[in-house]
């Protein structure tokens, strides 16, 4: 089981240094291995098999051939080392393993082996591995030490991917029996409950109506937050974390003031409660095609025109990138709108239109910049246009308040470092890993804090949201410094009285 | 004729088969493994026209090298650089009537070959001294520089201090081309130089040098942003996932 350790935070550093070396620092047994019961809930091996070996190795040359990135990725890196001072997690924890090539190699050294010439006669020559119990443990260890953020694939030159090598590894280390504890359990719950949180639908619905009766204290003006409507225009799909985490759920009062102010009809789905798919951390295309139906399912039962998501890092890449694709062709839908459409696009479209009375002022006590998540920034699009998401959510964020500033430009954008909890590693069992990966972007924080006052980082990713209100205190932050982009449209947001 | 035209002529053979078969049957695979999912590392240009431009800026321009490590940018680009107009200056071994452009490149790929040498030196250099590099390296991946390094070296001995029968040698190579043998001539330097040409052209497709190919392939960098719009559905998912269409009322 993982280590209790005590560790330090790491510390700001003066300048960006290229940290030493210092290996097998992060060396360990990994995060908490699944229980049977939640492995065989995603058709997986309880336990680690007898034969694991044999499975391993076929498992690999199976996804070779199914997989053209998995194969051009595992031939094609030279080791010229442009990536191995790009990943967070290696600037945070030092360990050599944490270079992105590094962590390839975990992978590619028995590639090599097994399904290549040089590495069958010149195992030594080529860096070779023979796949043992030790190496498929550094695989469970390192593999998840990656939150599959792509910063890497940015600068590659041949754009190899860790995520998708990595995606790999959890796969083949799931058929052999050896799947993550805090993933599979929550595709085991997605699968029994509807959400990751595991909230049911009357909990669901509760949630809801406190939520409508507090805005109508706030505000006197009936907002709703439905559940279940048939023939409702819009089906809404967001991380369940929006329904009780802070900030999580002021972004969710956003969207619902939204959807009022622009008298467009929509509801939440108890079947598909949840817009999170963590079948695409563990790499298994079987649970994310199943998790991704549900949404499908709820869109036809519900007689919906259009399908929303809301603020969730990965979920918007399995949305814009992967939905149609799993589950589509969509063409039930009004084909006039995106399909799917993220919530932001559609906030943005009504403010472009002028549709949305925002009063910045209400936000003047914030000062505000913005953590481009990891997955929206270089595994998906909004708008119409390459960078769409970078611009939307700025722009958002701008017509919302007075005083807004970027962070460093090497730390934005599609250099934007990851929050340190994305790719189901948003796991206490995991929390070294997680606050020493989180070092990059808390000092670009700091540098807007310290030269223009910055007090308050918005995001669009729950696991961001979840991820920062735990690892800002270790640096010196208040943990309600990160807020959701829409929780600054609905503080400005002006509501108007009439009912629709 | 003897030993050494023999020995080189049928190595020649022997290595540009297993040069082009190996490398046809790399891009053969990359091109029929299928890929299932829309993947490209975004940013990503919404039309094929733009990914032509995209894929062409990195393989001509390192272009995400470049954002990521100016030195091994400029040691990368010298030496893929200049190989090429090496390279296009040795095609007059090849034709027996040079073109204009050939020969108006000879003395751009002969002083090219010192930017090559100092190129493939600044990234052996790296290799061993920065600390990252070396912990990634296998002795291969020092080997490889070092039989480039070999080949530009003696190379460009054979250009500037010892000379080898460069008519000679263009018999040679052109009788081996058209499967009439000529004498090769057995300078040392002459036959060290072709050896490791041919060593580099047999583990061309079973190395890194793969590379090459896999630049094309890649599909961070070669998918269109179509998501939304266009299905990626890969043969062995449709067998398996493809769900029925809607039922509508």
């Amino acid at each position: 089981m993982a280590a209790k350790a005590k560790f330090e935070t790491p510390a700001f550093r003066p300048y960006p240094v290229i940290p030493i070396l210092k290996a097998d620092v992060m060396k360990g047994d990994g995060p908490f291995v699944a229980k049977p019961q939640m492995q065989e809930a995603l058709g997986y091996p309880g336990e680690l098999i007898d034969n694991w070996h044999e499975v391993a190795i076929s498992k690999m040359g199976e996804l070779l051939k199914k997989y053209r990135s998995l194969r051009v990725y595992l031939d094609a890196c030279v080791k010229c080392g442009a990536c191995t001072d790009k990943c967070h997690y290696m600037i945070g924890t030092h360990d050599p393993k944490n270079m992105p090539v590094a962590r390839q190699d975990l992978l590619r050294q028995v590639y090599r082996r097994y399904f290549t010439l040089a590495g069958k006669w010149f195992p030594k020559l080529v860096g070779a591995k023979d796949l043992t119990k030790e190496v498929l443990d550094d695989w469970y260890n390192y593999y998840h030490q990656c939150s599959q953020c792509r910063r890497c694939s940015v600068f590659c030159p041949y754009g190899i991917d860790t995520a998708d090598i990595s995606m790999a590894a959890r796969e083949i280390l799931g058929t052999v029996g050896k799947g993550q504890k805090y993933c599979n359990e929550i595709i085991a719950k997605v699968y029994k409950i509807g959400n990751n949180l595991g909230l049911p639908e009357p909990a669901l619905r509760d949630t809801l109506d406190g939520l409508e009766e507090d805005i109508k204290d706030e505000t006197g003006v009936d907002v709703r937050l439905p559940l279940d409507e048939e023939g409702a225009e819009v089906l809404v799909v967001t991380p369940s974390a929006d329904f009780f985490a802070e900030p999580h759920i002021d972004g969710l009062i956003g969207y619902a003031k939204v959807f009022h102010q622009a008298g467009v009809s929509w509801t939440l789905s108890s079947h598909a409660s949840e817009a999170a798919n963590f079948s695409m951390f563990i790499g298994s295309y079987e649970n994310m095609h199943r998790v991704a139906l549900r949404i499908r399912e709820a869109a036809i039962n519900l007689k919906v025109k259009r399908i929303i998501f809301g603020e969730c890092g990965h979920a918007w890449r399995v949305a814009y990138s992967f939905l149609n694709t799993l589950v589509g062709p969509f063409d039930f839908l009004d084909q006039r709108y995106p399909i799917p459409q993220h919530i932001c696009e559609f906030t943005y479209d009504l403010i472009q239109k002028g549709a949305l009375k925002l009063d910045k002022s209400a936000n003047d006590h914030h000062r505000v910049t913005f953590h481009d998540s990891c997955n929206v920034a270089r595994a998906s699009r909004m708008g119409n246009i390459p960078g769409g998401q970078f611009i939307i959510p700025r722009e958002i964020i701008k017509a919302s308040c007075n005083y807004y500033y970027d962070m460093p430009a090497d730390t934005i954008h599609d250099q934007t470092y990851c929050c340190g909890g994305g790719g189901g590693l948003l796991t206490d069992d995991l929390i070294e890993l997680r606050v020493k990966g989180a070092l990059p972007r808390m000092e670009a924080l700091k540098h807007v804090v310290d030269n223009y006052g910055v007090t308050h980082m918005a995001a669009i990713c729950a696991i961001c949201k979840t991820q920062f209100s735990k690892v800002l205190p270790y640096y010196g932050f208040e943990m309600d410094q990160i807020v959701s982009v829409h929780q600054l449209v609905s503080n400005a947001i002006v509501l108007s009285r009439d009912e629709f | 004729m003897g030993f050494w035209t023999a020995f080189y002529a049928i190595l020649f053979y022997i290595a540009t088969l297993i040069f082009v078969g190996g490398l046809a049957y790399k891009i053969y695979q990359y091109a029929t493994t299928p890929a299932p999912f829309s993947v490209p590392t975004m940013p990503a240009p919404l039309t094929t026209g733009g990914v032509i431009l995209r894929v062409l800026s990195e393989v001509i321009l390192f272009k995400s090298l470049f954002r990521s490590n100016k030195w091994i940018w400029l040691f990368g680009m010298l030496f893929h650089g200049a190989l090429w107009v090496v390279l296009f200056r040795h095609l007059r071994y090849f034709v027996a009537e040079p073109g204009a452009l050939i020969v108006l490149i000879q003395p751009f790929g002969k002083y090219g070959s010192f930017v090559m040498f100092f190129g493939l030196l600044g990234l052996l250099v790296r290799r061993i001294v920065v600390e990252r590099i070396r912990y990634i390296s296998s002795p291969s991946d020092y080997l490889m520089l070092i039989l480039l390094l070999v080949i530009g070296g003696s190379g460009t001995m054979m250009s500037f201090v010892t000379h080898t029968d460069i008519v000679q040698f263009k018999a040679f190579m052109l009788g081996v081309m058209y499967f009439d043998w000529q004498r090769i001539p057995t300078d040392g330097i002459l036959l060290l130089h072709l050896a490791s040409v041919i060593l580099l052209m047999i583990i061309f497709p079973f190395s890194k040098l793969l590379h090459a190919p896999g630049v094309f392939f890649s599909p961070s960098r070669n998918q269109v942003d179509n998501a939304r719009e266009k299905r990626h559905v890969a043969p062995w998912a449709i067998e398996k996932f493809e769900t029925p269409p809607p039922v509508v009322d």
